[in-house]
């Protein structure tokens, strides 16, 4: 119980001071990798603490949705992160949401984002909201699907039982885990606005998903909204750590010595996970938005035929 | 049965069937050849590893000739093909892929429905393989169906036939022989087509099938 | 008890809706009756709630048969929510009904379509049944025609009439063909027969086609999106809110209790699941390229009885193999799902009509920057949203979270095709929840949110406090429901018992006020846990930020990337909102096609952009049934203008033609 609370607890802070590193690192590795010295990986906070300090501009035609919607966003965003096990299963309030609720408290922070967006009138909100809705309603489903291929695997939808069930040696080999591990990398790259999907790095107007949505924040709100959104990012890495390769993590009823391991295990799962997304930014190329839908396609695609081959090697 | 050799088999052939979704949406030709040739591989390694676990070495040849005709001869052929022909830049339109995949999703479901019920009481790594196969070759024909391009419907007939391959080594491999000549009757079937091939890019100077349909007077 | 108690409570709606005819140009009538109708509603509400179950026989009707009456817990459960729904909208009426142009054309109709509803539930044989099913029928019809001046009204009015006419036909077959075994048309005797199978499948289609015609399955729905926005807001929340839960009701009554597990058959979870998916996803669809805010709300209104269905489907896939935990599982959710969509969709509807009556217009494309004007209705509605999008931790969310439960336990299955079917479905129900979080987006966002987009919102102003207070207390229903899921489960369950045998663990008795369907290793949602740390999050965020943060704001111009602002014109409109999904969905759904007019370079006149999109439900199967009928009156109309001795030759033919047949026949 007091392991349990502690364990909860240390999460609950290490993800929020440690999203804005994820974000600080693959900014500097893509930099390197375009063969530019990059800022340092630490620039995130030092943003985020300009953005503290700096006053607001509130815009004129704004009301008060626009100003509590970044509190929505980020404390949301928050909880489903410090939901999803980093190091340790062994979560004290694991039991208040399952992948399932996880993934729709991100829809709650989407659904304010997208409306806060709208709040002010202008076009640029217009076209970032109503585009995130439409990456969001293909992604959705295809998540789902996902879902429902692991939930078989694992029997379960709780991600500290499913970490477990994952761990277990009985597991074998898995088409279907592979398939799925696929359409989950196609999906948190959808919904983080990463390339291919969305440019995080753009201010070109057209190309804008996430950016024109935030277009009119400044201020310690653009700072919640911005650490919210690296603080998404962390959290779909430790969600696939966790679920793909929850190697190392500390299960229930382990030593102090476990924990420290399972640290270790999740720092370089994050890691291995912040090199492979700025790689894979670096060698492909932004798509126009209408084939997004084909991208998220495959994701639902893999989704489908995993839940299929599971359903033959289980009926056998 | 079960354990790490189902689950290897199960792996193979559950690629096939990846690989032969993917084929669905390849817009450019030579990307379209590789995915062949990954087909091809795939098969020969799964037929390989039949012969391990069967302890049936004759299908070590099949899974050669898989390994030389299909992932290695054919594709090369046909991408030396592709460029005497002048048409490696072309980008053919797939329409609609989305509603081409999930056709493939239902068409696999549909075969799974179909062949797992008869085939019960057989092993189960030959079982899969057999219902498995059925979906392999079911989208071989829808692509040949769904395509405009004669190279893209090459690739979909290969592809079939490689299903054909996974189904007959699933029933414990056919008679040598019959395998040979199936072989080479497609490596037959494979040089017709080119020089087919060749013959309509001369009089039609495209290889879009729909060329063929305006000559004989259906579509107007 | 309750089944008395509810009978005074119809009688006094009915007396009540004499009285209104009667009195309905009184001055305080509006007041007088909806004050009334809410009390008889909460007083019958109570007595669902709190009562037992009961059986009357009253001496009218039929005279060898009576009316049979009886409350059980099924009823008890569908009571409930009518009386809830019905008190919502009477106590909003008092307020609303105001504006009302010809209260004499609303008030005697609205105590006797409530009353309908609640004797509908309460029937126990097929003439009390179909005699109720037809007054509320014919009361909602008199409430849509109530402003029969304009040709909407009327259009929807003719429209309605035939399609209830249609879903009553169904029924009665239906119920006849449940009464032929044992000739009697008493419940009880019904539920005892057993039915050849092919029988029980014809009456398993024609309840699905009755009550999903009347519950606005697709594609027998054309009537709602015409119906429900015509008739008055509080009336529309009652139609939309309530009376296609009558519908599911008679659907359970029907395929659940009256055919009874003997006779169900597992390839009747197939229509109702395909029917349940493609209505979820196409009604959203619809009600994204949807401008009137009524009617979108309207065409929601199918997506949530979309999913209603795919619920009833699990149930009657689970329950033929036998599973009767799963199959409780999927009832559960299924009817937690149609109250928590009476609760939000009464509340969203009640916003519509209070910017009806604030700004006179219903095309959201003409308002916007009403959360500055109506900031409280503004709360109201967006909490509805939220709801009805499906967001944690609200209540639509919970009762789709059962549902995807439901879901997952479906590879138990033992037939190939429900294994397969099921996740398909998912996939749809998934579909539709995305959709429907973009539509309210939408909706909310053009509607409410932005700044004005004509002068219709200059005017505007809060609503009265009676319609305030209708929708402040609906929309805490639908957080309450959300934090405490658990304590709706837990009502609900006795009637799930008594429809598939089977429940949910109790689950107020778990630790923390967690939601357990299955086991506790497999899933648990507790939304008041989340909510706290969402609240928590949010306090601490905003402690440190005015910690550390600067505390100065300035108001300024929009920046909008530097552009010079050109004033509300330039905001994103609703077509364009919907404009990406329309193309990724368009062609397949509505055959919708885009052109663009350029002009040439030079030339000063304006490019145009038009947009082609077709119903094809409509087309395919109204249109047809439309045209078929046109034909044979233009070739029937041949014979109104004939001379007196060809109508003498017809009557001759005819006599001779039957005598002649008469001798054959001998």
């Amino acid at each position: 119980m007091i392991q349990a609370l502690a364990a909860q607890g240390t999460q609950m802070f290490l993800v929020l001071l440690l999203a804005p590193l994820l974000t600080g690192y693959v900014r500097r590795l893509k930099a390197r990798l375009q063969r530019r010295r990059g800022p340092s990986v630490l620039q995130p906070y030092r943003d985020l603490l300009r953005l503290l300090r700096k006053e607001v501009v509130l815009p004129e035609t704004s009301s008060w949705l626009f100003r509590a919607a970044p509190y929505a966003i980020f404390s949301t965003t928050w909880v489903a992160a410090a939901l999803v096990p980093t190091f340790a299963t062994e979560l004290l309030f694991s039991w208040s949401g399952d992948l399932i609720a996880i993934i729709a408290l991100l829809g709650t922070a989407r659904f304010m984002q997208a409306l806060a967006a709208l709040d002010v009138g202008t076009s640029f909100g217009g076209i970032g909201s109503s585009r995130e809705v439409m990456i969001a309603s293909l992604a959705e489903p295809a998540l789902t699907m996902l879902v429902f291929t692991i939930a078989l695997i694992a029997g379960t939808t709780q991600l500290s039982e499913m970490a477990a069930a994952l761990l277990s040696p009985t597991l074998g080999l898995r088409v279907s885990l592979a398939l799925a591990l696929i359409g989950f990398v196609i999906v948190a790259i959808a919904e983080n606005a990463r390339i291919p999907v969305d440019n995080p790095a753009t201010h070109l107007e057209l190309t804008m998903v996430h950016e024109a949505m935030v277009l009119e924040y400044s201020g310690r709100y653009l700072a919640l909204i911005e650490f919210a959104a690296a603080l998404k990012l962390l959290m779909y890495a430790s969600l696939i750590a966790c679920i793909f390769c929850p190697w190392g993590i500390a299960t229930a009823g382990s030593g102090l010595a476990k924990y420290g391991i399972g640290m270790a295990a999740w720092a370089v799962k994050i890691l291995a996970a912040g090199t492979a997304l700025a790689v894979f930014e670096t060698v492909i190329a932004k798509m126009r938005v209408f084939r997004v839908p084909d991208f998220l396609g495959i994701a639902l695609m893999l989704g489908l035929l995993g839940t299929l081959l599971l359903f033959v090697s289980r009926s056998l | 049965m079960h354990g790490l050799a189902f689950d290897i088999a199960h792996m193979l052939a559950g690629a096939l069937v990846l690989l032969s979704l993917m084929m669905l949406y390849q817009d450019r030709l030579y990307a379209l050849i590789n995915v062949l040739a990954l087909h091809a591989l795939v098969l020969a390694m799964s037929v390989a590893w039949q012969a391990w676990v069967h302890d049936a070495p004759h299908l070590y040849i099949t899974a050669g000739i898989a390994l030389v005709f299909k992932a290695i001869v054919i594709p090369m052929a046909l991408r030396r093909m592709v460029f005497q022909l002048r048409i490696h830049r072309e980008i053919e339109r797939v329409v609609g892929s989305g509603l081409t995949m999930l056709a493939a999703i239902a068409l696999v479901a549909l075969s799974l429905e179909v062949m797992l019920p008869v085939t019960e009481g057989v092993d189960p790594v030959s079982r899969e393989d057999i219902a498995l196969a059925l979906s392999v070759v079911l989208i071989g024909l829808l692509m040949m169906v769904t395509r405009h391009n004669a190279v893209s419907q090459v690739a979909g007939f290969m592809s079939l036939e490689n299903g054909i391959v996974l189904a007959a080594t699933g029933a414990q491999g056919m008679p040598l022989v019959v395998e040979i000549s199936v072989a080479f009757s497609v490596l037959i079937a494979f040089i017709v087509i080119g020089i087919f091939l060749f013959r309509i890019r001369e009089r039609f100077d495209t290889v879009d099938v729909e060329a063929l349909d305006k000559f004989r007077g259906e579509r107007r | 008890m309750t089944a008395l108690v509810v009978v005074a409570c119809i009688a006094a709606l009915l007396l009540l809706a004499l009285a209104a005819a009667l009195g309905a140009r009184a001055s305080r009538a509006t007041p007088l009756v909806y004050g009334s109708t809410a009390v008889i509603c909460l007083v019958a509400f109570s007595a669902a709630l709190l009562g037992d179950d009961g059986a009357l026989m009253l001496p009218v009707g039929l005279p060898w048969l009576g009316a049979h009456v009886r409350v059980d817990r099924l009823a008890a459960v569908f009571l409930a929510l009518i009386d809830l729904g019905g008190a919502g909208a009477s106590l909003y009426a008092i307020g609303y009904g105001r504006h009302e142009h010809a209260p004499h054309r609303v008030l005697p109709f609205f105590p006797a379509f409530i009353a309908g509803m609640n004797l509908v539930v309460i029937a126990d044989d097929a003439y009390t049944f179909l005699f109720a099913w037809e007054l509320m029928s014919l009361a909602s019809w008199a409430l849509v025609m109530a402003d029969h001046r304009s040709p909407d009204s009327r259009r929807a009015g003719i429209v309605y009439l035939i399609m209830a006419t249609f879903s009553a036909l169904t029924l009665l077959l239906a119920l006849g063909l449940l009464a032929a075994t044992h000739g009697s048309y008493a419940f009880a005797d019904m539920r005892a027969g057993e039915l050849p199978p092919w029988r029980a499948g014809l009456v398993l289609t024609l309840a699905l086609i009755g009550a999903g015609s009347k519950a606005g399955l697709m594609p027998l729905h054309a009537w709602l999106p015409l119906a429900h926005p015509a008739a008055p807001s509080h009336v529309s929340a009652l139609m939309s809110g309530v009376m296609t839960k009558v519908a599911i009701y008679a659907f359970i009554r029907i395929v659940f209790d009256l055919l009874g597990p003997a006779n169900s058959t597992w390839w009747w979870a197939v229509p109702v699941l395909t029917t349940g998916g493609t209505a979820a996803v196409l009604g959203v669809l619809h009600a994204l390229m949807e401008h009137d805010l009524k009617r979108l709300l309207a065409y929601s209104t199918i997506e949530n009885v979309g999913i209603v269905f795919i619920g009833l489907g699990l149930a009657l896939a689970f329950r033929a193999n036998a599973m009767p935990g799963a199959a409780a599982l999927a009832l559960t959710a299924a009817l937690f799902h149609a109250f928590n969509h009476m609760l939000f969709k009464s509340v969203l509807f009640f916003g519509a009509g209070s910017v009806l009556v604030a700004t006179g217009e219903r095309n959201i494309e003409r308002l916007g920057g009403l959360i500055r004007v109506m900031p409280v209705s503004a709360g109201c509605v967006l909490t509805a949203c939220m709801a009805a999008s499906a967001l944690p931790p609200l209540n639509g969310f919970a009762s789709e979270w059962l549902t995807f439960q439901t879901i997952l336990v479906s590879p138990a299955l033992p037939q190939w095709g429900l294994r397969l079917l099921v996740p398909t479905v998912g996939t749809l129900l998934a579909l539709a929840a995305a959709l429907a979080a973009a539509c309210f987006v939408r909706a909310y966002g053009i509607a409410w949110l932005g700044r004005p987009r004509s002068a219709c919102v200059d005017g505007a102003h809060e609503a009265d406090r009676f319609s305030l207070a209708a929708m402040a207390g609906f929309a805490a229903l639908c957080v309450l429901a959300g934090l405490f899921p658990g304590v709706v489960i837990d009502a609900l369950s006795p009637a799930v018992q008594m429809v598939v045998g089977g429940r949910l663990q109790p689950q107020l008795g778990l630790p923390w006020l967690s939601i357990v369907p299955i086991a506790d290793r497999s899933s648990s949602y507790n939304a008041l846990a989340i909510f706290v740390f969402v609240f928590c999050a949010t306090g601490m965020g905003w402690a440190a930020l005015h910690r550390l943060g600067s505390k100065a704001v300035r108001s300024a111009r929009l920046w909008d990337c530097g552009y010079p602002d050109l004033g509300p014109v330039t905001e994103y409109t609703a077509a364009s909102y919907s404009q990406p999904i329309r193309r990724v969905f368009g062609p397949l759904v509505f055959r919708s096609s885009e052109s663009v007019v350029m002009p040439p370079p030079g030339d000063m006149s304006p490019a145009r952009i038009s947009k082609r999109m077709h119903d094809l439900a409509w087309e395919a199967l109204y249109q047809p049934v439309c045209d078929a009928v046109l034909a044979l009156a233009v070739f029937f109309d041949r014979f109104q203008f004939l001379t007196i001795r060809r109508y003498l030759s017809f009557v001759f033919l005819a006599l001779v033609g039957l005598l002649l047949a008469l001798t054959l026949w001998q």
